[in-house]
């Protein structure tokens, strides 16, 4: 029973010191979880910590792959909403590159 | 006729106590605070729109880890380029951060002061960020140390705040009710639970509330930031003022909220509009009448370094660093006498000032039976290097001063950041619409003074209504406005305070 942290990890640290186990370690390129150390705070805490500080949503999945953190869960903005974040982000840097060869 | 220059306290003008250059500067947020807080910000870049030109700050980024979520906040956001709070490229630990701040002291000496504000909360990066401040009281004892914070974790850390050579703590507080926080934080982490909505806002404030009576009580200065959310908190935020204040906060920093669709924040994303620079006058002329109001501040990046403003961050790098030998000791030295000759460089500038002052006194006594009619306030942009005179072109401003004359005298307003209309000669190829972006952040101002203005831009700058005007290059910025408005009034340009006006404001 271990928790793990994805690829879509920020490195922002939060969760790394609240482990009661010290199971969380700083790695290129994200953060990571020892699997043999985490007890999913079984024991400890009635919420695993790195999930309860954490604020990327499905950042931290759990063994069957499922997010601790669903999306829309934290920072209250829909999958719909985050698409269209995509395509802002997208159109800027094309925006960008579009100055850039003028 | 001679305008007295305001302060934020209309009063001391009115009697003509505190006339024009008597109280040395534009400092609207300094000039009336007690002698013993003066004392204290004299040299803080951030404290002082005067001081910022002579004096640099950084900020160290070295506090990752944030223990609550705000709506204008996105954790996933990094880009070199942006320049707002919370954004920041490269984390640091604190023997980095040490290393880098006494690098940059060494090589700008006008350095005063190092921050830590993030790009996460620092009270939640408790070891990482009280290791970087022990070691600098100990190795770098001429730097001023200050801290800012969401609160949450204040009341638990002011105990070791006060232990260092900390006396200045920034609290951001957008709300005192729950209900308003609600919209404003989705989440915050707390006894080991992560708690949402109101009961979240609830705790914040509380936290918040108490870490501000905790700090003043032991005679820390505190600064409130606010960020005006319109619709959310705008109306609210004269009553943080009146709180905060009642409980010892010394300044009032409200700041527009940053809220663009591409930093991917809730707000960005859900179209929370930001306010115009009307409103945020308006709100911070609201907060004025309760409250010293902080005008001037850049809304800096988590690892700023240099005069406000400007970011020197690139030329200090980790790998730049690593090869810089730094002597601390002589670099001391050098900083001493640095910090002495601005100091007398300020000193000079206030003694002609008073001299100028008392001179006009004298003529406004002669002339004063005769007082100008209650004319309407007009804001005037000023393009400007630094040192309180008009002294950069029109074309190479990358942020405009803005002022408002009024029958009452001349005040500042605050600040409106642009990209410049023209880097040089000519290589303008993008001029064109960078001018329109000036001109639409210069919404609202009816003329705009700078050492030059080209031929190029000044047809547009008139038909927008904003009249360019190049006549008082290296004069005093106060008195140019006053002297502007006065022209503005003798030309007939100026419509009396009670009609019904059609001046277009910002």
């Amino acid at each position: 029973m271990a928790l793990e942290i994805i690829e879509t990890c920020v490195n922002c640290y939060a969760c790394e010191p609240l482990c009661p186990n010290q199971a969380i370690y700083q790695a290129k390129p994200h953060f990571l979880i020892d699997p043999d150390k985490c007890t999913e705070c079984a024991g400890d805490f009635d919420d695993a910590q790195c999930a309860s500080i954490c604020p990327i949503e499905g950042a931290i999945i759990d063994e069957r792959g499922v997010a601790l953190n669903l999306p829309g869960s934290l920072t209250g903005i829909s999958p719909e909403m985050l698409a269209k974040y995509q395509a802002a982000v997208e159109a800027t840097y094309q925006a960008a590159l579009e100055n850039k060869t003028r | 006729m001679e305008l007295p220059v305001l302060n934020a306290n209309a009063d001391n003008t009115a009697k003509g106590g505190c006339s024009s250059h008597s109280c040395g500067s534009t400092d609207d947020q300094l000039s009336h605070l007690p002698e013993h807080i003066r004392v204290k910000v004299h040299n803080h870049p951030c404290y002082s729109e005067q001081a910022h030109h002579y004096f640099a700050r950084m900020h160290v980024a070295v506090a990752p880890a944030c223990n609550i979520q705000c709506h204008y906040c996105n954790r996933k956001y990094d880009c070199s380029n942006e320049s707002r709070p919370g954004v920041v490229s490269e984390v640091l630990t604190p023997e980095q951060a040490v290393k880098k701040v006494m690098a940059v002291a060494a090589h700008i000496p006008q350095m005063t002061v190092l921050g830590i504000a993030g790009p996460g909360d620092p009270l939640a990066n408790p070891e990482r960020t009280f290791a970087t401040f022990r070691e600098l009281s100990e190795k770098a004892p001429d730097i001023k140390l200050c801290v800012s914070t969401n609160g949450l974790a204040l009341p638990e850390s002011v105990e070791e705040l006060s232990k260092h050579n900390i006396d200045h703590v920034t609290i951001t507080i957008n709300c005192v009710d729950p209900d308003i926080g609600a919209r404003i934080y989705p989440w915050i982490f707390w006894k080991n639970k992560r708690i949402m909505g109101r009961e979240a806002a609830a705790i914040l404030i509380e936290q918040q509330q108490k870490g501000l009576e905790m700090l003043t009580a032991r005679g820390i200065l505190v600064k409130v930031n606010s960020v005006m959310i319109p619709g959310v908190n705008d109306q609210h935020l004269v009553e943080v003022s009146k709180v905060v204040k009642a409980k010892g906060a010394f300044l009032h920093n409200v700041m527009p909220l940053i809220a663009e669709p591409e930093h991917g924040t809730f707000y960005g994303l859900m179209g929370q509009p930001s306010p115009s620079h009307e409103e945020l006058q308006k709100l911070q002329d609201a907060c004025a009448g309760d409250m010293n109001m902080m005008r001037h501040c850049r809304q800096c990046r988590a690892d700023a370094v240099g005069l406000l403003g400007e970011d020197r961050g690139q030329e200090f790098t980790l790998d730049k660093i690593e090869s810089m030998d730094i002597d601390y000791a002589a670099a001391m030295v050098k900083r001493a006498e640095v910090h002495a000759q601005i100091a007398r460089e300020l000193e000079e500038k206030e003694k002609a000032r008073a001299a100028v002052a008392e001179v006009k006194a004298k003529l406004v006594g002669i002339d004063g039976a005769r007082p100008a009619a209650d004319t309407q306030p007009v804001l005037m942009a000023v393009a400007t290097k630094g040192g309180g005179v008009i002294n950069e072109h029109f074309g190479h401003a990358s942020e405009f001063l803005i002022y408002e004359a009024s029958s009452n005298g001349v005040r500042f307003i605050g600040h409106r950041k642009t990209t410049p209309y023209c880097e040089g000669g000519d290589t303008c190829g993008d001029g064109e619409s960078a001018l329109d972006r000036t001109i639409r952040e210069l919404a609202g101002c009816e003329a705009v003074l700078c050492s030059k203005v080209g031929y190029e831009p000044w047809g547009p700058l008139e038909a927008a209504g904003i009249q360019p005007n190049g006549e008082h290059a290296m004069e005093p910025i106060e008195e140019a406005v006053a002297a502007v408005y006065e022209e503005m009034r003798a030309a007939g340009k100026l419509t009396p305070k009670l009609s019904q006006s059609t001046r277009k404001v910002a």
